[in-house]
């Protein structure tokens, strides 16, 4: 089964709807309330980057009988250094971001601890691609 | 306990009536979104003073039945219509969460 889904720059009103939409499909699936929770929580917090980071991207997901594989791909500044960013605590986002109560530098630490696998690829100045997996089993 | 309970022990003003009889297990509260999503557990309700839109979204994705809104807070219009959509119940409190927080542990622990 395959899934796109569009991110549109500082869209926040709509964050949330693609992982929303999964969360049916996988609760509709029977897959393990887990597993729809670490795919849930993952997919969340990368819309939420891409909404506060870039200028827009795509969700791309697939999901088969054994896992879920979810590709959040934007165009944006991208990440200079990946090790920081991965660093519980460390955020670049804006004010008005962090007013909503984001920006705490947990989005990515969330991914990390969800996720079975995770890829990113950035390219400063182009975007990132984030590629998460959740096994079923 | 139930969110009904909860309403009356705690004289909780009602926006939204949902998940009444559902069972309440626990509560988290913060303010930090990513906190909510990675650390409240399904069936707790969630304090917060945050009013907008992803409040719900939240709510919903991670099966929280309530939000109670701390301080006389006032929901955004859409969070509000987004609650009605995803039977979230939504909950104001003239106190804050500290107060907030204390009587519920006492009612939940």
């Amino acid at each position: 089964m395959h899934y796109t889904f569009d991110i549109e720059r500082g869209n926040f009103t709509d964050a949330g709807q693609a992982s929303s939409s999964v969360k049916r499909t996988l609760k509709h699936l029977g897959v393990a309330p887990a597993n729809i929770k670490r795919t849930v929580v993952a997919l969340f917090e990368a819309e939420i980057n891409a909404i506060a980071h870039a200028y827009g991207g795509t969700i791309d997901v697939d999901i088969d009988d054994q896992k879920i594989v979810m590709v959040v791909a934007d165009k944006g500044p991208g990440i200079p250094n990946l090790d920081l960013a991965m660093q519980e605590g460390w955020s670049t986002a804006s004010a008005e971001v962090r007013e909503m109560g984001y920006g705490a530098g947990m989005g990515l630490p969330n991914i990390k601890k969800n996720t079975d696998d995770l890829k990113i690829e950035s390219t400063v100045g182009v975007g990132t691609t984030v590629t998460m997996t959740v096994f079923f089993a | 306990m139930t969110v009904k309970d909860i309403i009356e022990k705690l004289d909780l003003q009602c926006l939204n009536e949902a998940n009444l009889d559902a069972e309440v297990t626990g509560a988290y509260a913060s303010d930090l979104l990513s906190d909510v999503m990675g650390n409240a557990r399904s069936g707790q309700v969630w304090i917060t003073m945050q009013t907008h839109k992803n409040v719900t979204a939240i709510a919903s994705l991670r099966d929280l039945p309530a939000v109670i809104i701390v301080r006389g807070g006032a929901p955004d219009e859409d969070m509000l219509e987004h609650a009605k959509d995803e039977d979230i119940c939504i909950l104001v409190s003239q106190e804050p969460t500290f107060q907030v927080c204390g009587k519920l542990y006492e009612i939940l622990k």
